[in-house]
């Protein structure tokens, strides 16, 4: 088996995870309380990577932070290497692919909190940072948690997006799907097999967390 | 300390909420029936609520003034505020949902705050326990320390004991008057119960339809009988004058007859002596309707009367049984059906004591 695709894709996983937390609180947070007329169109761009091939969003990826985007220059003038078919330039690449699997759920679990807690804790003298912080988050955490293991198992199951973005770099963007296609291609299937079981079995555990988490409803999200 | 409001706005086509009035230290109560604007007053003062205008202050400190331009934010305002819905943090014990408003306090200071306002609402051995499992006059009691612990400059309170019992009630009530005797700030006090209203007020502020109707003390305010408006207003369609016939404290009843009439009813205990003067009121839609003679009830006022009149009034059939006084009656077009009543039918009517509402 290839440990080191294997380590490298739970690496990418776990900084994307971090990362989407990250950035997946602030926006969902707005995207459930904001009341501006064109959310929806915010909305409409965080779920685009539900719909669209990974191919597609890899190749828009690649041509913004490639070597002859302004992104790509500015980095190579600031790192002394390019951004694309590196580790860094696959973090961007997966943060965008896993977005809504963090923000949805996310979004999901802010709203369903009470608005006369926050209403509540707003009263008590608490700013909107400390109510978020004090009051929705806690009351979100099974949400929370979802997205975050989500956006981790939907990271390390992507294929298409690393394969425009990263290519096939070992220890550097062959991640363990990569690793599996390339068994595959070389008659490895005794490999392949084991690689992917484990890759079954590993889902198989996330998911079985996520429903245990929302035991109510049986969907991939909790639902109001 | 004085809260001032002046404040309108535009609920729908058909509402507006147009007040100004001026409370000082004390229990004002806010009457009215539901729908009549109350809350929306209430979500004004804590900013929650927009007014299209208006001037909202407390002494001279400024929350809203919509000719100057000034809005201060919610969390600056230091209103107190409990809702009948609570809203207790459930993820935060007793202690710390007590100690939420006093961040800018150390830590040790803010324990002994909590401590003491806990042991002044005599909730002090439930600190370590979470809302979900304490009882609702418990949380109650929770709900206004929380308030209260942050030193507001006016509390208010919508509708925060509906739901209790009554003996947990007059407990709650005579803490929160024990408490608001040092400090002497503002309360206004939502409710829609005649009971409270006498049990807490010093002064009532009659609402409905989004503008005051009244304004005095609670004796002045509900019992003139040309207010007999404003029993009707809290949904109260019949309203007696009576006399306490004989009273048996100890079941919690008395009986009462009802001026003009020989209808003896049986009504909640209210202190009443025989001979005082009281008033009964009961709604429409608590009263029931048997076309033979009812048997067998734990109900204790069956009156034998006729139909005389039935219309329909949106919904619902209104009726009026002459047996002894005359009864407002709310009934399903249903039930009518199935009565097959008409005017001049005998029917007999069924009130629970219980329904009765006594005004003394």
């Amino acid at each position: 088996m290839d440990w080191q695709a294997i380590y490298l894709s739970l690496k990418l996983a776990s900084v994307v995870c971090v990362a989407l937390l990250l950035i997946g609180m602030p926006l969902a947070y707005w995207l459930t309380f904001s009341r501006w007329r064109w959310k929806f169109l915010v909305e409409s761009i965080v779920a685009l990577p539900l719909v669209l091939p990974p191919t597609v969003l890899g190749f828009y990826v690649l041509v913004t932070i490639g070597a002859r985007s302004p992104i790509g220059q500015a980095w190579t003038s600031w790192f002394g290497h390019g951004l694309a078919f590196s580790f860094e330039g696959l973090v961007i690449a997966s943060i965008l692919y896993s977005l809504p699997f963090a923000v949805q759920p996310l979004a999901v679990a802010f709203s369903q909190v009470d608005p006369a807690l926050i209403e509540a804790s707003s009263i008590l003298g608490a700013s909107r940072a400390r109510t978020f912080v004090r009051v929705i988050v806690p009351l979100s955490i099974n949400g929370v948690l979802t997205g975050a293991i989500l956006s981790f198992a939907h990271t390390i199951g992507e294929f298409g997006v690393v394969v425009m973005v990263g290519g096939n770099l070992p220890g550097v963007t062959r991640t363990v799907s990569i690793a599996i296609y390339d068994e595959v291609q070389a008659f490895d299937y005794a490999t392949a097999n084991a690689t992917s079981l484990l890759l079954v079995a590993f889902s198989f555990v996330v998911l079985a967390a996520v429903y245990g988490l929302n035991r109510r409803v049986w969907a991939v999200a909790p639902q109001p | 300390m004085t809260l001032s409001v002046r404040l309108r706005r535009r609920l729908s086509d058909a509402f507006t909420l147009d007040v100004d009035f001026a409370v000082s230290a004390g229990v004002t109560i806010l009457f009215g029936a539901s729908g009549s604007g109350k809350t929306t007053v209430l979500r004004g003062i804590t900013g929650l609520a927009r007014p299209d205008a208006g001037r909202i202050a407390v002494d001279a400190a400024l929350l809203f003034d919509s000719a100057a331009g000034i809005d201060v934010p919610v969390p600056r305002r230091r209103v107190g505020y409990v809702s009948q819905h609570l809203a207790l943090f459930p993820h935060l014990t007793v202690g710390q949902n007590v100690e939420y408003g006093l961040r800018l306090m150390d830590p040790p200071d803010r324990a002994a705050r909590a401590r003491t306002i806990l042991e002044s609402f005599n909730i002090a051995h439930l600190a370590a326990r979470k809302p979900s499992e304490i009882s609702g006059g418990e949380k109650q009691r929770v709900a206004l320390a929380r308030s209260l612990v942050t030193n507001p400059r006016v509390l208010l309170l919508d509708e925060p004991l509906s739901g209790l019992d009554y003996g947990t009630q007059t407990h709650i009530i005579a803490d929160l008057r024990r408490w608001n005797a040092d400090r002497a700030i503002p309360v206004l006090y939502v409710t829609h119960a005649h009971r409270e209203v006498f049990a807490l007020g010093e002064r009532v502020i009659v609402l409905d339809g989004g503008r005051i109707q009244a304004d005095g003390a609670p004796h002045e305010v509900l019992e003139a009988p040309a207010r007999h408006g404003l029993a009707q207003i809290a949904g109260f369609e019949n309203v007696f004058e009576a006399v306490v016939v004989s009273s048996r404290a100890e079941w919690g009843t008395m009986v009462c007859r009802i001026d003009g009439t020989a209808t003896d009813i049986e009504v909640p205990y209210s202190g009443g002596q025989p001979g005082a003067r009281v008033r009964l009121t009961v709604r429409a839609g608590d009263i029931l309707v048997a076309n033979e003679e009812p048997r067998g009830l734990s109900a204790r006022n069956v009156l034998a009367g006729v139909v005389s009149s039935l219309r329909r009034q949106g919904p619902a059939v209104v009726a009026r049984v002459l047996a002894g006084p005359s009864f407002e009656v709310h009934l399903t077009p249903g039930a009518r059906e199935s009565l097959k009543l008409a005017d001049g039918h005998r029917v007999w009517i069924v009130i629970k004591t219980y329904s009765w509402r006594v005004v003394i």
